[in-house]
């Protein structure tokens, strides 16, 4: 039986939201993955029934929580929809056992204050029931709005950018608490990040979302192995897209590169672009007899910048069509290269991966991310 | 000394507090949910009186109370009461007065209010009374009771509307500034100076209290931030 169902649309101003998906098992965590502004936290909204959509379906567990055809909308209190909140939204004027009890199911004042206590001791926040929410650190906050949450005896839980607020450390200690407490728990959830490494380590599946519009549902192996659509690529890391179409069979011409190379993956018939990870390139010194060797997806390229960064160096080099490349190495692996001017970088087929420009009928030019920040995408 | 005017003022701020609460923090929240064409209007009708000069304001109230226009002869008709020139006549000028202070601060507020608190407690399940009453108000409470303090104030010191609406009778709808101002007309102004340091203590009360309150909620702010 399907858990959560969404197919829903809604206008807001210039923007429209178009998202459809389905999460299938029970205890599926499930990513809404995408840039600041793609739509992630309208969705959760509306699906928590904080926002109303124009139109479309949202059914959880076989209950109808909006349908605006059978003009369905149950008001947040009744759809059973726990929410994590970016801050935690926390009572600032109640104590941590008063947070907690606010929202516990039962139908006694004991059994409503028993059920706090219990999610209390689970979520490790003895001792502090007392205390107020300004009183507690950035983890016991977190913990205390999960301890809120998981009392209310929700279906689903909703999370959105929960580690946002944090950096470093703590993020990554609260990561690992929270991954324990959604696998713990026997429904559903959905997880709002703009973050691909946090969705990888955390998640099973991935819904993409792109300028409002969601792409298919994929595990989330499957998303960075061979992402399908550009959106897709991008926003599981890969740093370098080039315009493309079909040249053959296997065969893919690179407008932005100026170059054909060939791909063992999957092609398409709507093939729009091409992408290639940048740590995926082998790289070989101009007039190195191993380049010439290595045959066919050689990209012979001009050294423009190399960048030391923090655990490797980064290669930009120009291809004969222009566009720019980047290319990741280990640090000692480019000073055995000797520092060359003229670079042929090898992209293996099977790291060549065609991708559909999802509608919008735009088509970006060859772009070349440059966010070395967020940590690159797994090497897997 | 006849203490009347004092009391008569005291009861008449007391009650006129009351009223503005309500009013000012239903008005507030409504403004404050309102689209945005809708707020613009209601907030300019709503912040009028804070403007118009108080006698403006007692004429208004004048045109529709007294006891042969629209209200005021529906009020005698129906309740055989009569709604100026008795001691709670001043009410009706001191409510409309003292309005403004009380919904702007409380509006001010409820905008600066985190929605996200509200939506959590309705996920929770929790009914919107109960969010309003047991999150939204106590998270603003600052910003409530600032407003109550000073609306309370301004109907105690209020003149104006209410020398015209309640007049001048000693012993009945006498208030202190009323009483200033009448002693002072008939030369009396020894006692018109007693009645001065009165009011000048109050208003030192008052603003002793306000920033009391102030201090201890930045005292509280900044225990809390010792985490």
């Amino acid at each position: 039986m399907t858990t959560l169902e969404v197919d829903i649309t809604k206008r807001l101003g210039s923007f429209s939201l178009d998202v459809s998906f389905a999460i299938e098992r029970p205890d599926e965590i499930m990513a809404l993955l995408g840039p600041s502004g793609c739509g992630k936290s309208m969705t959760l909204k509306c699906i928590a029934g904080i926002e109303r959509p124009d139109s479309g379906r949202i059914v959880l567990g076989g209950r109808t929580l909006f349908d605006s055809s059978a003009h369905v909308d149950l008001p947040p209190q009744q759809r059973r929809v726990g929410y994590l909140f970016q801050s935690y939204a926390l009572f600032p004027t109640m104590t941590v056992e008063q947070n907690v009890r606010a929202g516990a199911a039962g139908a006694t004042r004991e059994e409503r204050s028993a059920r706090a206590a219990r999610e209390i001791a689970a979520m490790r926040l003895e001792g502090l029931e007392h205390r107020k929410p300004a009183q507690l650190s950035g983890g016991q906050q977190q913990r205390c709005a999960m301890a809120r949450i998981l009392a209310s005896d929700p279906e689903l839980i909703l999370l959105d950018e929960p580690f946002s607020a944090l950096d470093g450390y703590l993020r990554w200690q609260l990561e690992l608490e929270l991954t324990d407490v959604l696998r713990g728990f026997p429904g559903g959830a959905v997880y709002v990040s703009h973050n691909r490494d946090e969705v990888y380590r955390m998640c099973d599946t991935v819904c993409v979302l792109d300028r409002g519009r969601s792409d298919a549902k994929v595990g989330v192996r499957e998303l960075f192995a061979s992402p399908a659509t550009l959106a897709a690529a991008l926003i599981s890391g890969c740093k370098n897209v080039s315009r493309a179409r079909v040249a053959g069979p296997g065969l893919l011409m690179c407008d932005d590169w100026g170059v054909t190379l060939e791909t063992s993956l999957p092609v398409s018939e709507g093939v729009t672009h091409v992408g290639i990870r940048a740590h995926y390139f082998q790289a070989h010194a101009a007039g190195d007899g191993a380049a010439s060797a290595a045959g066919g997806n050689a990209i012979p390229c001009t050294v423009e910048r190399v960048i030391d960064s923090t655990f490797s160096t980064i290669v930009m080099a120009r291809t004969p069509g222009g566009a720019s490349l980047r290319y990741e190495c280990e640090k000692d692996a480019w000073a055995a290269l000797g520092n060359p001017a003229q670079l042929v970088l090898v992209a293996p087929p099977q790291t060549v991966m065609p991708l559909v420009s999802a509608g919008n009928g735009e088509t970006p030019d060859a772009i070349t991310l440059d966010n070395t920040g967020k940590g690159g995408a797994p090497r897997a | 000394m006849d203490w009347y005017p004092l009391l008569n003022s005291m009861r008449i701020a007391a009650i006129s507090t009351v009223v503005v609460y309500l009013l000012g923090i239903w008005l507030a929240d409504v403004v404050a949910r309102a689209p945005r064409v809708v707020k613009g209007i209601l907030d300019v009708v709503l912040t009028l009186p804070l403007v118009l000069p108080p006698t403006v304001v007692g004429y208004l109230l004048l045109v529709l109370l007294g006891p042969r226009r629209p209200i005021g002869a529906w009020a005698m008709g129906a309740f055989g009461v009569r709604l100026t020139m008795t001691w709670y006549s001043a009410i009706f000028a001191t409510v409309v007065v003292s309005f403004p202070l009380m919904y702007r601060t409380a509006r001010g507020a409820f905008e600066g209010f985190d929605q996200s608190l509200a939506d959590a407690g309705r996920t929770l399940g929790k009914s919107n009374t109960w969010v309003f009453w047991r999150v939204k108000m106590p998270a603003c409470r600052q910003g409530i009771i600032a407003g109550s303090v000073l609306a309370f104030a301004r109907a105690l010191g209020e003149y104006g509307a209410t020398s015209m609406v309640a007049g001048y009778t000693p012993g009945s709808t006498a208030t202190v500034s009323t009483t200033v101002y009448q002693l002072w007309r008939t030369g009396e102004d020894g006692l018109a100076f007693q009645w001065v340091l009165v009011n000048l203590a109050i208003s030192a009360v008052v603003l002793l209290a306000m920033n009391m309150l102030e201090a201890r909620s930045r005292s509280a702010r900044a225990r809390g931030a010792v985490a």
